[in-house]
């Protein structure tokens, strides 16, 4: 079994009309026992961007708290916002830091740029290998069957009650046929003035 | 007394390890779903290996009876061996009844069969289909060694987990809260649809599944092959 496998995630991140969505699962677990089921991996690091990161639980604590020291010390220096590409590329630098030792999580990036509020998603290995998608993109320990989902129900032009429709599909059915994803959900749909949470109830085995 | 020096020990060198593999992966998709009055089976047409592909034109689904057809993938040599047998165990039925052996017999059978290997399993995903004795149509899965049970849908095979969250939405209904009795009945051209879009999904994410989609549908009329359906050859 794969480190990347020992607390069990599952993300998505999908592109619509002038939206953006990240979804993902609430489960915490060590391989089949389940630990807690209201686990945050997925952050908002600044308004409108989020950072998904499925992989070893304790990285994902670290990776967040550093990816956010970090933005918020260059956001001050600066006196600007990063747009999401930028951050992506932050992402990538601080994983590729540990090339050698690397930390266990491929992170999922969300968001709208907030100038040309142009939907942004993207994603990348545990090194740091950044890939930018303009439909959609998954990571987690069930991600055949999210590719699955996503390539069957995406479509272009989604409306952002559709897009959130869709992703909560996906993600909801993937989940059922992966024992270490799954216990509930949790989606976020950002439009250029305004940001949508919702959290979705599951099967809970 | 000569206790002499004595020769050194040999340092033993381990045994030269030669390994002969017996299973090899050769990839397919094989799905299969049930309603009323059909049941249909359906497969791709790449037989690959690791990177490399054998050929774009090897349908794994299999006639067994008038009206039984099996979908069958894993590794092509014990696909090819099990189906060799199950020809001879059926014409053995056959002349031992002196009637064709029906569905549900069929899946005993082949479960008995895969399970008299269970120390050395045939490396094949086995789904059957047919109709049964109400002329409803039925769908019997198996594991590797024999384990076996009837259900409406099942995918099997390299794509298997791609495409089995969609049926579970699109057949099962799950995730959807529609009462029962609201669910509209599966006909065969909603099947035969729904069956090519799981496969284009599945042919551009799984690189052992492609090139072509193999459709036979089984109605009280007898097996019907559907024309073929292109899928993406890379």
């Amino acid at each position: 079994m794969s480190i990347l496998e020992y607390n069990g995630s599952a993300i998505i991140a999908m592109i619509g009309k002038h939206c953006v969505a990240i979804a993902s699962d609430k489960r915490l677990g060590i391989q089949a026992q389940t630990i807690s089921t209201d686990f945050r991996k997925v952050f908002e690091v600044n308004s409108g961007l989020f950072l998904g990161l499925p992989g070893l639980a304790t990285d994902v604590s670290t990776v967040e708290r550093t990816l956010q020291y970090r933005l918020n010390l260059l956001q001050l220096r600066e006196s600007r916002l990063l747009t999401p590409r930028s951050f992506m590329y932050m992402v990538s630098s601080l994983l590729y830091e540990r090339r050698f030792g690397p930390y266990f999580v491929e992170p999922v990036i969300a968001g709208l740029d907030q100038e040309s509020y142009q939907p942004f998603i993207a994603t990348m290995d545990l090194i740091g290998c950044p890939m930018e998608k303009n439909d959609f993109v998954v990571s987690g320990t069930c991600s055949e069957q999210m590719y699955g989902m996503c390539e069957s129900l995406w479509k272009p032009n989604l409306e952002p009650l559709e897009l959130f429709e869709i992703i909560s599909q996906a993600l909801l059915n993937s989940v059922d046929r992966d024992a270490l994803s799954g216990w509930g959900g949790i989606v976020h749909v950002v439009e250029k003035d305004r940001v949508t949470t919702k959290h979705l109830r599951a099967r809970m085995d | 007394m000569d206790f002499g020096t004595g020769a050194a020990l040999p340092v033993s060198k381990p045994p030269l390890a030669r390994q002969f593999n017996p299973y090899t992966s050769n990839g397919g998709t094989i799905l299969a779903l049930s309603g009323e009055d059909f049941s249909l089976v359906a497969s791709d047409t790449r037989l690959s290996e690791r990177f490399r592909i054998h050929t774009r034109d090897q349908p794994k689904t299999y006639k067994l009876t008038d009206n039984v057809v099996l979908g069958c993938c894993g590794f092509h040599g014990d696909v090819l061996t099990l189906n060799k047998l199950l020809a001879a165990r059926i014409k053995m039925y056959k002349h031992q009844h002196d009637h064709e052996i029906s569905c549900s017999s069929l899946a005993q059978m082949l479960s008995t069969i895969l399970y008299s290997r269970r120390f050395f399993p045939f490396y094949t995903y086995n789904i059957l289909i047919g109709l049964d004795e109400q002329g409803k149509g039925c769908v019997y899965s198996f594991d590797p060694v024999g384990s076996y049970e009837r259900e409406t849908y099942r995918a099997g095979g390299t794509g298997a987990s791609m495409l089995q969250p969609l049926l579970d939405n699109q057949i099962g209904f799950k995730h959807q809260n529609i009462p029962e009795q609201d669910r509209p009945e599966l006909t065969a051209d909603r099947a035969i649809a729904l069956v090519r879009d799981v496969f284009i999904g599945a042919a551009e994410r799984d690189i052992n599944t492609g090139d072509g989609l193999h459709m036979q549908l089984v109605t009280k009329d007898g097996i019907k092959t559907l024309d073929r359906f292109p899928l993406r050859k890379d």
